[in-house]
């Protein structure tokens, strides 16, 4: 029996009536049309599907859509500030943290959290942080440089680059 | 990669939850963390008639403790006990191992109540829960019980609850130690990538007197056959030595002389046995190590 549902994701209420079988993946892609959500593995490998729910990431590919009524959800497309990439995703352009962007939203997700906390990691820490997300283009050393970027002191022109 | 259909109910109180679970007959299934079930359902490796999610069962997501007891909801998620004041004091091995359970996200959704009921002979958290004494609570509309993990886990995916039964807490008593002695423990696991499901493992916990010698030693296997394992004979190999490097290799092969763990792409028999034996080796002197330096 479909059930209604209300989500808050990005700061949007939605209102739908779902399958219960629905995956939370499916329902964020298909139903809200938030596509920055990508499936890879479906069952919880690849972390591309990584989203915050109630501010923790999850891999929304375990998930059901109906167990997200009345929680509130982010997306990868909830990081840009005002049209302008933020910090992480600026640092991941710049140091090539990606090749072809597939996995590069559930990396953001993943460690979002990680760069607001603000502390400075070791690589070794950085990889145990991006340890449940998979990435076949860059080897992840580029990730690990982008992460060490987002977490360098602020530069004046608030970039995370050296200039 | 879609989970079959299946009706979904979410009861606020395990009252509530018991009795949907009787009335739902051999096909319901209780989703709590649905870090094992979901991806079980995406293979379709499992199809129920009806999932009842026990997220919503805010009773179950407490850790308390109480009369040399830790206390633990089954809803409780693996981030938040291994973050938690008491299981660092009391438990360190638990806190350990939580650090080999999957990755942030799996840990942040995962609960202990859930990987008690799964009974994988692989986890880490069922192997700790054995070495340490623990006990679940188990609900269902006929009233409750305690069930001892060693009687609880029977076989892989395997526990002796009762079809209409839900595990609602997860009790861990205070280790019991004798007077002028320093524990030490360690846990100790291979896998081809940090966070992926163990090839094997080991744990151990070790009571040292002020003379060095072992008074007290607990050892765990980690995907050593059909259920998670202790084995007392590599304990008794231990006790009353100085856990000298020597001693816990004999230990550490009495404790994997008789193992069959089970065979797959990622190793036959023999090399799991093998890796296990290294691993409970590396655990053990970890431990005494530990110990011998007074840092628990």
């Amino acid at each position: 029996m479909k059930r209604d549902i209300e989500v808050e994701v990005n700061g949007n209420r939605y209102r739908r009536t779902v399958e219960p079988r629905m995956l939370l993946t499916d329902f964020i892609r298909h139903e809200l049309r938030l596509t920055g959500t990508h499936v890879g593995c479906e069952h919880g490998v690849c972390g591309a599907c990584t989203i915050h729910f109630d501010g923790e990431p999850v891999r929304a590919c375990v998930m059901l859509a109906v167990q997200a009524d009345g929680h509130s959800l982010r997306t990868v497309e909830s990081l840009a500030e005002e049209g302008q990439l933020n910090r992480l995703q600026r640092a991941f352009n710049e140091c090539h943290g990606l090749q072809c962007g597939f996995c590069t939203p559930g990396f953001l997700m993943t460690l979002q959290p990680v760069v607001d906390a603000g502390e400075q990691l070791s690589d070794d820490e950085i990889r145990d942080a991006i340890s449940g997300n998979l990435c076949r283009c860059t080897g992840y050393q580029q990730i690990v440089d982008a992460v060490n970027s987002a977490l360098a002191p602020s530069q004046p022109d608030g970039h995370a680059s050296t200039s | 990669m879609k989970p079959p259909a299946f009706e979904y109910e979410a009861p606020s109180t395990v009252e509530d939850a018991a009795r949907l679970l009787a009335d739902g007959g051999d096909d319901a299934k209780l989703l709590a963390g649905g870090q094992s079930l979901i991806p079980l359902l995406n293979l379709r490796f499992a199809a129920p008639s009806l999932l009842i999610d026990l997220n919503g069962v805010l009773e179950l997501a407490h850790i308390n403790e109480a009369a040399g007891e830790l206390r633990i909801g089954a809803l409780v998620r693996h981030s938040a006990v291994a973050g938690h004041a008491l299981v660092a004091e009391r438990h360190p091995l638990l806190a350990e191992a939580l650090g080999y359970v999957a990755h942030p996200q799996i840990r942040n959704r995962g609960t202990i109540g859930g990987t008690t009921a799964h009974s994988d002979p692989a986890a880490e958290v069922p192997v700790v829960l054995l070495m340490s004494d623990a006990r679940v609570i188990a609900h269902s509309t006929r009233g409750q019980r305690e069930i001892a993990v060693d009687d609880l886990f029977v076989s892989i995916f395997t526990t002796s609850l009762e079809p209409d039964e839900i595990i609602t807490e997860v009790i861990i008593p205070d280790r019991h130690v004798e007077p002028g002695t320093i524990t030490g423990s360690s846990f100790q696991e291979f896998a081809r990538r940090h966070g992926d499901y163990a090839i094997g493992g080991g744990a151990a916990i070790v009571e040292l007197d002020a003379e060095g010698i072992c008074r007290n030693a607990r050892v765990g296997l980690l995907g050593a056959g059909m259920r998670p394992e202790e084995s007392k004979a590599a304990a008794a190999v231990l006790e009353n030595s100085t856990l000298a490097e020597d001693t816990v290799r004999e230990a550490a092969r009495v404790a994997t002389a008789e193992i069959n763990p089970l065979g797959n792409v990622h190793g036959d028999v023999q090399y799991r046995r093998e890796v296990i034996r290294e691993m409970t080796f590396r655990a053990v002197m970890t431990a005494a190590n530990k110990a011998k330096a007074g840092t628990a």
